[in-house]
C-alpha cells in the first residue's frame, strides 16, 4: 500500500464532502422521501396495522433507516460515474497518487452523508413519538449495524457507478434496493403475509436488520437474530467488495 | 554515447502492441521522443493517438513491445512513470462544482507540494483565472476550463507533459493562449508530449511530428522531413481542416462586410 494513502484519502474525502455540502438538495432527497414514508405510515396507514406494539413511530424507524440509506447510496454511484465521465478519474490514476484512495474517498463521503441523513431522520422521528430508552452500548451497536449495512450497500453503488453506461443506470439498481424493506417485517410483522412471501421477508436481510435494531432500541434481547444480521451485511460487504474491484480493474489498467 | 542517448530520451517506444479484443489498434508502434523538445503524434479520429497516450500514462497496459517514459518501463515501473509525467486528457478533466483555486489546491495537495494554496495563487495568476478564482468551475468557459485543466498539469513540475488534443473545441483566442503555454513549457526544459488532428497547430509548435496510421507510425520526422515525404493523399486529407476554417472565416467575414 502507497504510503500517502490516508493524506491523498483526506484529499478525496475533503473534495468529495464538498460536493455533498453544496448540492444540499442531494441530502434533502435522500431524507424527504423516508421522512414522507414515515409520515404516510404513522398516520395514514398506522391505525390499521397491528403490530403488537402501542408505539408504530418506534415499530417503523428501523426500517425507514433503512430506506433512507438505500436511497442515499444512489448518490455514491452518481458521482463516482461522474468522475469517470468527466475524465478526472483518469487524471487521479495517472498521478503519483495511492489510487485506492480514490475509491476510498467516495466511500467514506457515503458514510458521512448517510449519517447525517440518519441523524435527520431519528430527530424527525422523535417529533413523531419515537422514544427509546436504550442505554449508549444499545445505540453504538446500532450506529455500528448502520455502518456496516452501509459499507456493505456503497460498495455495490461503487460497482454500479463503475460499470453504468448511462447516469440513469448508475443510479437504478438502488431502486430494488429500496423496495425490498416493503417485504419484510419493516412495516408489518411478517406473520400476516401469506406463505410464500412471508418465507422470503424472513429470510432477506432486511428484516433480520431490522429486528435486531427495534430489539436493541427496545432493550428487548437481540437473540440469534443480531448474529444473522451481522452475516448478511459483512458477506455482502466482502462479495461487493471483490466485485467492485473486478469492475474497477477492469476500468483502470 | 549510449548512455547519453538514454538520458537525452524522454519516451521511447518499440514494437507497441495493442488490441481491443479482436481489433488491433496499435500494430507495432515506434518512436522516440527526445528530452525538452515537443514531439507532436497526428492522426485521424480512431487513430489511436488516445491509446497510445493512455498506454504512456499507465492508464492502459500494453500487450507487446517496450514503452519507456523517463527510462522507466511502464509496465514494470508504473509507480515511477507516474511520477516523471502529467496528462491533460482529451476533454477538460476539471471539477465542475469545486472552484477553480480549489481545483489547483487539491491537485497540489495530492502532489504533497509545499504552500499549496501560493503554488495556486501563481497558476491562476499566470493563466488569468484570478478573477474566477473563486467561481465555481460549472461557470466557466471552454476557453477557461482548458487553461485550468493544463495549470493543474504543471502543479509538481513533471519532466514530461502529455495534451492529448489539448485545443479541440477552443475558440482561435484560446488556442493561441494554449499554443503559447506550451511554448513556454518546452522552453523551460519540460518535454511535451501532444496529440493533435491540426496540421497548422503541429507546424506551429512541433520539434518533430509522427504520422499514425492504421495501427503504425508511417512517417516521422521534423517538418522539413515531412514536407519532402508525406504521399500527396495524406496532404489532402490533413488540409482539410484549415480549408474548413478558410471557409469560415469567409463566410464570417462576408457577413461583416454585409453588415457594413
Amino acid at each position: 500500500m502507497n504510503t500517502h494513502f490516508f493524506s491523498d484519502t483526506s484529499v478525496m474525502l475533503g473534495r468529495s464532502l464538498r460536493h455533498v455540502t453544496r448540492s444540499m438538495d442531494t441530502i434533502i432527497t435522500v431524507t424527504i422521501m423516508p421522512i414522507a414514508f414515515m409520515l404516510l405510515f404513522v398516520y395514514v396507514f398506522g391505525g390499521a396495522i397491528q403490530t403488537g406494539t402501542d408505539n408504530y413511530v418506534n415499530y417503523l424507524m428501523p426500517g425507514i433507516l433503512l430506506i433512507a440509506i438505500a436511497s442515499g447510496i444512489s448518490y455514491t454511484a452518481f458521482r463516482l460515474f461522474n468522475d469517470l465521465q468527466s475524465g478526472i478519474f483518469e487524471r487521479y490514476h495517472s498521478m503519483p497518487i495511492a489510487r485506492s484512495s480514490v475509491l476510498w474517498g467516495h466511500v467514506l463521503t457515503s458514510l458521512v452523508s448517510n449519517a447525517i441523513s440518519v441523524v435527520v431522520i431519528v430527530l424527525v422521528a422523535l417529533l413523531m413519538g419515537f422514544r427509546s430508552s436504550a442505554g449508549v452500548l444499545a445505540w453504538l451497536a446500532v450506529a455500528g449495524i448502520l455502518v456496516l449495512f452501509t459499507l456493505a450497500l456503497t460498495w455495490i453503488a461503487v460497482i454500479a457507478g463503475l460499470s453504468a453506461k448511462s447516469t440513469d443506470g448508475a443510479v437504478a439498481f438502488s431502486y430494488p434496493i429500496i423496495f425490498l424493506p416493503f417485504i419484510s417485517s419493516a412495516f408489518v410483522p411478517t406473520a400476516s403475509m401469506p406463505g410464500p412471501v412471508r418465507a422470503f421477508a424472513e429470510n432477506q436481510p432486511v428484516t433480520s436488520i431490522v429486528n435486531t435494531i427495534r430489539a436493541l432500541l427496545e432493550q428487548q434481547p437481540v437473540g440469534g437474530e443480531i448474529w444473522i444480521a451481522l452475516a448478511w451485511c459483512v458477506g455482502i460487504l466482502l462479495i461487493a467488495y471483490a466485485l467492485a474491484m473486478v469492475a474497477y480493474r477492469r476500468k483502470i489498467a | 554515447m549510449e548512455d547519453v542517448q538514454e538520458k537525452n530520451v524522454a519516451i521511447q517506444v518499440h514494437g507497441l502492441q495493442k488490441s481491443y479484443k479482436q481489433l488491433q489498434v496499435l500494430k507495432g508502434v515506434n518512436f522516440d521522443v527526445a528530452s525538452g523538445s515537443i514531439f507532436a503524434l497526428l492522426g485521424s479520429n480512431g487513430a489511436g493517438k488516445t491509446t497510445i497516450v493512455r498506454i504512456l500514462t499507465t492508464l492502459l497496459k500494453p500487450d507487446d513491445g517496450t514503452t519507456r517514459v523517463n527510462g522507466f518501463d511502464v509496465l514494470s515501473q508504473p509507480e515511477r512513470v507516474r511520477e516523471s509525467i502529467s496528462l491533460t486528457g482529451q476533454f477538460a478533466a476539471v471539477d465542475e462544482i469545486l472552484t477553480g483555486r480549489e481545483n489547483l489546491t487539491m491537485i497540489a495537495k495530492l502532489r504533497h507540494v509545499k504552500s499549496a494554496g501560493k503554488v495556486a495563487d501563481d497558476l491562476l495568476e499566470r493563466f488569468g483565472l484570478t478573477d474566477a478564482a473563486g467561481r465555481r468551475v460549472s461557470t466557466y468557459s471552454g476557453g477557461m476550463r482548458r487553461r485550468l485543466d493544463i495549470a493543474m498539469s504543471l502543479i509538481g513540475n513533471s519532466r514530461i507533459i502529455f495534451l492529448d488534443e489539448p485545443t479541440t473545441g477552443l475558440d482561435p483566442e484560446a488556442r493561441i493562449e494554449v499554443w503559447q503555454v506550451i511554448q513556454n513549457l518546452a522552453d523551460s526544459g519540460t518535454t511535451v508530449f501532444l496529440t493533435t488532428q491540426y496540421l497548422d497547430e503541429a507546424e506551429k509548435l512541433a520539434d518533430r511530428i509522427a504520422i499514425l496510421h492504421d495501427g503504425t507510425i508511417i512517417v516521422s520526422g521534423t517538418l522539413e522531413d515531412l514536407r519532402k515525404l508525406l504521399p500527396p493523399a495524406k496532404v489532402e486529407y490533413v488540409e482539410r481542416q484549415p480549408t474548413l476554417e478558410e471557409i469560415f472565416l469567409a463566410i464570417v467575414g462576408s457577413d461583416k462586410k454585409e453588415q457594413r
